[in-house]
C-alpha cells in the first residue's frame, strides 16, 4: 500500500532520527526521540538498565509467538582522550570509524561544540593518517576556552539529503532500521504474536544491549533490522546485493549464520506477499542478530537488512523502496503466525 | 570489623599489616586458571568478616558482607542496594608446555605479554615457588644480525637446573620471581596488577559501610577473557558492580624529550589518584555511576584522575553484560610496567583508592540508578 | 552395538556446515535412537540424547559435547555461470585448488575449485597462494543453468570420498569432528551394558567452528553438573612442531589448563592410567579451543573437562585419524560415567592443597 503522505512523514521521521547525534553509550538524545513516537503506539513502554528502549504490543495467544525486534539507536563516534594547551582535542573511535573518512570531516559533541578533524604533518603523504595522528580543532584558543573535555563524546555531523529515491546522511546505520520498526510498529495491526520491539544501544561497540535485552525478553524468534553493504559500485566487494533490488535477507555475515528455518520463513514470506528481496551473504560485520541467536537456550534468528552504499561514512546512501519494502515485509512476518 | 557510620570519612592508611599483606599477595604465584596461592590468603583474611563464602565452580571466591543499616537510607526504596565489587586474583604468567630435557622447559603465555621482557629472567615454578631462570644465549656467541631480532617465545626456555626437579612438571605455571619491596613511596613487585585491587577488596570488606549489600567477587581467569567475573555475575545478579583493577601509567619522557611525559598518551599518571573509566575497550562506563564517583572524590577532597578512554578492559567488561545488564564502572589503581617482571605504584594512589571507594559507597543511595542512563 | 566405520564413513559422506548441520543430524539421531531414552532437538539445531542413571531423584547429569558441524564453503555470488565463494569456519585457502566439492544448490551439484590463470587475477595474487575472493567453482553447467539452480547463500561441502588408508586408518574431510561423534556413540554403546547413577545427554552440537553457539545455548538449557568437549587435536605429521602435536595411534589426550577443571582432569587421568588406556596430556595454557570455551562460562559456571583425539591435517579434506583411538576415547567415556557415584560433586576438587 503505496501512500504518498506516509513516505512523507516517514522520510520526516528519518530525518529526524538521523540528524540527532547518539555515540555508542550515550544514546539518550536518540531515545528521548523514538519513545516520542512509539510511546501512543505500543501497549508497553520501557528502558533497561544500559539504556535499551523497549516497546512491546500483542499478547501471544494460541499459535502465537514471542517475537524480538531489533534495531539499534546507536550510531559510530569518538570520544576525548587528551585536551593540549592550544585546546586541540585527541580522541579515540567508539565503533568502526574508518580513517578515510575523517579528514576534513565534522563532528559534534553532546554538549553542543561541533569541530573538525585534522591530522599531524605525515612522513609519507601516501599513507593513512593514524588516529593518534588525528586531532579535533573546536576553534577554541587553548585549553582554557574548549568546550570540550576527556570523556566528551561526538557523533559525526552531516545533514540529510535526498537524490532521487536515494536518502543520503551519517547514521542510516541505523537509524534507518529504527525507522523501519518504527513504522512496522505504527502499522501493527491484529496479530497473534508478542512483538518486542527493541530500540538496542551500544551496537557498534559488540551488540551489546542487544545481549542483555535478549536475555530479559527470552524470545522465541528474532529478527534484527540493520543495514548491509551493497556490490552495486564500481570495482567494490562482491555481493549480489544492490541498491533498489529490495530489502536483504542474511543468510550470513562474519558473527552469524542465521536460522535457514528463518530464512525460509522470510522468502517465504516476501514471496506470497510479491514483495521483492535479495539474498545476502555478508563477509565483513555483524548485527544484533548474533546477539539474540546466542541467548540463553537459543533463539532461531535473522536479519532483515537494508542494502546501504558507503557504510560507516558521513554519507550512507539507502533506497527508499527498499526501505518501503522492508516495512512491508517485516509487518507481513509478525502479523501471522510463525511457521519456522 | 570496626563500624563506620555514614557521613564520616575514613581516612584509611596503610599499616605495617597492610604492607605485609601486599607482600604476600604479590609474591604469590597465581596465573590464570591456578590461582589457588592467593585464593588460599584471601579466604584467610575475609572469613572473620563476611556472611557468606563460597568458591564456585571456577575458582572465584564469592563473598557477601550484608549491611548493617535497621534502616534502609531511602524511605522510597525498601531494599538495600546490592553492589558487587571485582578483583581479579589471577596474573600473567607462563605454563610449562614441553619438556626438552635435564632440566629445560619449553613455555607459553597466559595472558597478554611483550615477548621482549622475558629474556634473562628468574622465575618462580607453581605454588613451592620452584627457582628457576629464563636464560639467554652469551652475547659472546651472538652475531650483530642476531641482536636485531628480538628472543622469541620459540627459542626462550625455563631452566630448573641440571637433572631436573621432582617438584617441576609440563602443565606448571610459572612467574617471574620479583621480591615486594617498597622504594620510597612507591611499591615494586610482580602481579600489582591485580594484587592492589585483592587487597582494596579486602579492606573494604574489613571496614564495610552498613548501608549496602557488598558482593564481593575475587575472581579469576581476568587476563585471559574476563572469564571469572562473566560467571560470578550470573550468580550474584547485582544492582551496579564496580570493577577495581590496576591501569597502566604510561608518564614517562618521549624519545625526543619534547613534550611532557606521556604527551597525549598517559592513559594514567602515578600520584594522580585512582583512575575512573569513562570507556575502556570492554565497557562504556555508566555515566551515572561515573558521575557518582566524580563527586564523591570531590566533596571529600579525594584526589583521583580520568582514564584516557580507550584500550585495554576490566572485569567489568563481563559483568555489565550478565543478564539484563548491570550498570558498572571501572576505578583502578594507576601502576606503571604492567605485564612485565616489576611494576610500580604509588602507596598512596593505593590508599586514596581505598578511601574513594569506601567514600562513594558510603554516600550511595537507590536514587543514583533512578534517572536512564 | 554401533559398527563404528561404516557408521563414521557415511557421517562423513554427508553435508553438516556449521548452522545447517541438519542432515548429518538426522544421521546421528537414527544411531541414537536405540542407545538412549529420549532424543530431542535444540532451538539452535544441536541433537540432545538422554540416557538417565539410575541414581534416585534429583539426579545430577553430565553433559558430553562432540560438535557435528564442519568448515565448508557458501556462494556469495554468481558471476558468468561461475560461483565466488566465501568460508564457512577456517579454511585454509590453499587447500582448496583443485577440490572437488558439492554445491547444494536446488538441487545437489558436483563442482570443483578452480584457480584462474595468472592473467586474469589481480597483480598481487599472481605469484603465491590465491585467496578465497579470487577462486571460482565451476559447475560444468552454462549460466542459464547455472542461475536456475543457485544462488547466493548456497552451501559448498568437500566431496572428497572417505579412505581407508590402512584397516585402523581412515581420511577423508569433517573428520573434524565426526570422529568425536563416533565417539560418543561408541560409548553409549557401552552404555548399554553398564550401569550408571548420572543422567547422561549426549550432545551433538552446532556452530562450534563459527560462534560455539551450540554447545553454550544445549549447556545452558540442559543444566548439567558437569561437561566434556569432546574434539580433535593436533598430531604429528610433516610441518608441524613436534612439541606441540600427539602420535595417531596412541590414544587420546587429556587437556590440562585455565579452561579444564583440575580435578575432572585427575580424575580422568587416574581412571586411564588404571585401566591401562594409552593416553598423553595435552596442555592448553590459554583455552581449548572446542566447545568447553562456552559451556565453562555459562550461567554460574561448570566444570569442564577436554578429551580429544589426535588428528593429521585438520581442516583439509583428507584429515587421518585411527579408528582405534576412537573407540578408546568412547571406551574412556563411559567408564567415567560408570565410575559416577551420586556425590562425586562433593568430592571434585579445585586445589590439591586448599
Amino acid at each position: 500500500m503505496k501512500n504518498a503522505n506516509t513516505g512523507a512523514a516517514m522520510k520526516s521521521l528519518i530525518q529526524k532520527l538521523v540528524e540527532t547525534p547518539g555515540p555508542p553509550g550515550y544514546e539518550s538524545l536518540i531515545r528521548a526521540l523514538v519513545r516520542e513516537a512509539v510511546e501512543s503506539l505500543a501497549d508497553e513502554v520501557r528502558v533497561d538498565a544500559l539504556g535499551n528502549l523497549i516497546a512491546v504490543k500483542g499478547a501471544a495467544t494460541a499459535g502465537g509467538r514471542r517475537i524480538m525486534l531489533a534495531a539499534h539507536l546507536d550510531e559510530i563516534g569518538v570520544i576525548a582522550t587528551h585536551i593540549d594547551e592550544k585546546g586541540f582535542i585527541r580522541f579515540t573511535t567508539l565503533g568502526g570509524v574508518g580513517r578515510t573518512t575523517c579528514t576534513g570531516g565534522r563532528v559534534r559533541f553532546l554538549n553542543g561544540a561541533t569541530g573538525v578533524i585534522g591530522h599531524e604533518l605525515l612522513s609519507d603523504a601516501s599513507k593513512l593518517p593514524a588516529f593518534d595522528q588525528m586531532f579535533i580543532d573546536v576553534g577554541a584558543k587553548g585549553k582554557a576556552d574548549c568546550p570540550v573535555r576527556v570523556g566528551d563524546v561526538a557523533a559525526f555531523d552531516r545533514l540529510l539529503a535526498e537524490m532521487g529515491s536515494r536518502l543520503v546522511s551519517k547514521a542510516m546505520d541505523d537509524r534507518i532500521g529504527v525507522a523501519v520498526l518504527v513504522e512496522t510498529l505504527r502499522r501493527m495491526g491484529e496479530s497473534p504474536n508478542q512483538v518486542h520491539f527493541v530500540f538496542s544501544v551500544q551496537e557498534e561497540v559488540g551488540t551489546r544491549g542487544a545481549t542483555t535485552a535478549a536475555y530479559e525478553i527470552d524470545p522465541e524468534v528474532g529478527i534484527a533490522v540493520d543495514v548491509t553493504r551493497s556490490g552495486d559500485t564500481p570495482k567494490g566487494v562482491k555481493m549480489d546485493v544492490a541498491l533498489g533490488g529490495g530489502p536483504a535477507i542474511k543468510v550470513r555475515d562474519s558473527g552469524m549464520l542465521s536460522d535457514p528455518r528463518v530464512v525460509d520463513w522470510m522468502v517465504r514470506t516476501a514471496d506470497e506477499g510479491r514483495i521483492p528481496y535479495q539474498l545476502e551473504v555478508l563477509e565483513t560485520g555483524t548485527t544484533d542478530a548474533r546477539a539474540i541467536q546466542l541467548t540463553r537456550a537459543g533463539v532461531p534468528a535473522g536479519c532483515l537488512s537494508i542494502p546501504c552504499r558507503y557504510i560507516h561514512s558521513p554519507s550512507e546512501m539507502v533506497d527508499f523502496g527498499d526501505v518501503e519494502n522492508a516495512v512491508r515485509l517485516l509487518g507481513a512476518l509478525i502479523a501471522g503466525s510463525v511457521e519456522l | 570489623m570496626t563500624e563506620i557510620s555514614a557521613g564520616q570519612a575514613w581516612r584509611f592508611r596503610a599499616g605495617a599489616a597492610q604492607i605485609g599483606l601486599l607482600k604476600k599477595l604479590s609474591e604469590a604465584v597465581a596465573v590464570s586458571g591456578d590461582e589457588g596461592e592467593v585464593r588460599a590468603i584471601v579466604m584467610g583474611q575475609i572469613r572473620d568478616h563476611v556472611d557468606e563464602v563460597h568458591v564456585d565452580a571456577l575458582g572465584n571466591v564469592l563473598a557477601t558482607r550484608l549491611g548493617r543499616d535497621a534502616k534502609p537510607p531511602s524511605p522510597k526504596n525498601g531494599t538495600r542496594l546490592r553492589v558487587m565489587l571485582a578483583a581479579h586474583m589471577d596474573e600473567v604468567g607462563f605454563m610449562l608446555t614441553y619438556d626438552d630435557g635435564d632440566g629445560i622447559y619449553r613455555f607459553d603465555l597466559v595472558g597478554g605479554m611483550d615477548e621482549r621482557q622475558l629474556a634473562g629472567k628468574a622465575v618462580w615454578v607453581g605454588r613451592q615457588h620452584v627457582p628457576g631462570v629464563i636464560g639467554a644465549k652469551p652475547i659472546h656467541l651472538t652475531t650483530p644480525e642476531e641482536r636485531k631480532r628480538a628472543l622469541s617465545l620459540d627459542v626462550l626456555r625455563i631452566d630448573v637446573g641440571p637433572g631436573g626437579n621432582k617438584g617441576v612438571k609440563v602443565g606448571d605455571r610459572a612467574t617471574f620471581a620479583t621480591p615486594f619491596a617498597r622504594l620510597g613511596p612507591s611499591l615494586r613487585g610482580k602481579a600489582l596488577d591485580d594484587r592492589l585491587g585483592v587487597a582494596t577488596l579486602i579492606e573494604l570488606l574489613r571496614h564495610a559501610p552498613p548501608n549496602v549489600d557488598l558482593l564481593a567477587a575475587f575472581t579469576v581467569q581476568e587476563e585471559v577473557g574476563l572469564r571469572g567475573a562473566q560467571v560470578a555475575a550470573y550468580t550474584f545478579n547485582p544492582d551496579l558492580a564496580i570493577a577495581v583493577d590496576s591501569t597502566p601509567a604510561m608518564d614517562l619522557p618521549a624519545w625526543d624529550d619534547e613534550e611532557q611525559p606521556g604527551a597525549g598518551r598517559y592513559n594514567t599518571r602515578l600520584d594522580g589518584g585512582p583512575a575512573i573509566y569513562v570507556a575502556d575497550g570492554a565497557t562504556l562506563g555508566d555515566p551515572r555511576l561515573v558521575r557518582w564517583l566524580i563527586q564523591t572524590a570531590e566533596s571529600q577532597g579525594i584526589p583521583s584522575q580520568l582514564r584516557q578512554p580507550g584500550g585495554g578492559g576490566t572485569d567489568a567488561g563481563a559483568i555489565h553484560l550478565a543478564r539484563g545488564g548491570v550498570p558498572s564502572v571501572s576505578v583502578s589503581i594507576p601502576g606503571r610496567y604492567a605485564h612485565t617482571a616489576a611494576g610500580l605504584a604509588r602507596l598512596s594512589d593505593w590508599q586514596n583508592t581505598v578511601r574513594l571507594l569506601h567514600a562513594a559507597l558510603s554516600r550511595l543511595e537507590p536514587e543514583v540508578l533512578d534517572e536512564e542512563r | 552395538m554401533t559398527d563404528l566405520l561404516p557408521f563414521l564413513k557415511s557421517l562423513i559422506s554427508l553435508s553438516g556446515l556449521s548452522g545447517n548441520e541438519k542432515p548429518v543430524r538426522d544421521q546421528i539421531a537414527s544411531a541414537w535412537e536405540p542407545l538412549t531414552d529420549e532424543l530431542s532437538v535444540s532451538r539452535l539445531g544441536s541433537l540432545h540424547g538422554l540416557k538417565r542413571g539410575n541414581a534416585n531423584e534429583p539426579r545430577p547429569s553430565l553433559l558430553i559435547a562432540a560438535h557435528m558441524d564442519s568448515i565448508g564453503l557458501m556462494v556469495t555470488c554468481l558471476t558468468h555461470g561461475f560461483l565466488r565463494v566465501t568460508e564457512i569456519g577456517g579454511v585454509d585457502a590453499r587447500v582448496l585448488p583443485g577440490q572437488r566439492v558439492t554445491v547444494h544448490g536446488r538441487r545437489d551439484l558436483p563442482g570443483i575449485i578452480v584457480q584462474p590463470p595468472a592473467h586474469l587475477l589481480p597483480p598481487e595474487s599472481q605469484e603465491g597462494p590465491v585467496g578465497t575472493a579470487h577462486l571460482l567453482v565451476d559447475i560444468g553447467l552454462r549460466a542459464g543453468g547455472v542461475e536456475k539452480l543457485v544462488r547466493p547463500g548456497d552451501l559448498v561441502s568437500f566431496a572428497q570420498e572417505p579412505i581407508e588408508i590402512k584397516p585402523d586408518l581412515l581420511a577423508g574431510h569433517s573428520l573434524d569432528n565426526r570422529a568425536s561423534v563416533a565417539a560418543l556413540t561408541h560409548c553409549l554403546d557401552e552404555l548399554q551394558t553398564r550401569a550408571h547413577a548420572w543422567d547422561v545427554w549426549a550432545v551433538a552440537t552446532t556452530q562450534e567452528e563459527v560462534t560455539l553457539g551450540g554447545a553454550r545455548t544445549s549447556a545452558f538449557q540442559l543444566e548439567p553438573k558437569l561437561a566434556i568437549a569432546v574434539d580433535v587435536t593436533w598430531a604429528k605429521s610433516p610441518g608441524s612442531p613436534d612439541h606441540k602435536t600427539f602420535s595417531v595411534g596412541k590414544g587420546p589426550t587429556l587437556g590440562w589448563g585455565p579452561n579444564i577443571h583440575p580435578g575432572l582432569h585427575k580424575a580422568f587421568k587416574d581412571l586411564a592410567e588404571r585401566l591401562e588406556i594409552p593416553h598423553a596430556v595435552e596442555v592448553m595454557p590459554k583455552h581449548s579451543g572446542t566447545d568447553a570455551i562456552s559451556m565453562q562460562v555459562v550461567a554460574s559456571g561448570l566444570p569442564t573437562m577436554v578429551l580429544s583425539i589426535p588428528l593429521r591435517y585438520m581442516h583439509s579434506p583428507v584429515e587421518m585419524v585411527s579408528v582405534k583411538d576412537i573407540t578408546r576415547a568412547g571406551h574412556l567415556l563411559a567408564e567415567f560415567i560408570a565410575s559416577l557415584e551420586a556425590d562425586f560433586m562433593d568430592r571434585l576438587q579445585l586445589d590439591e592443597n586448599p
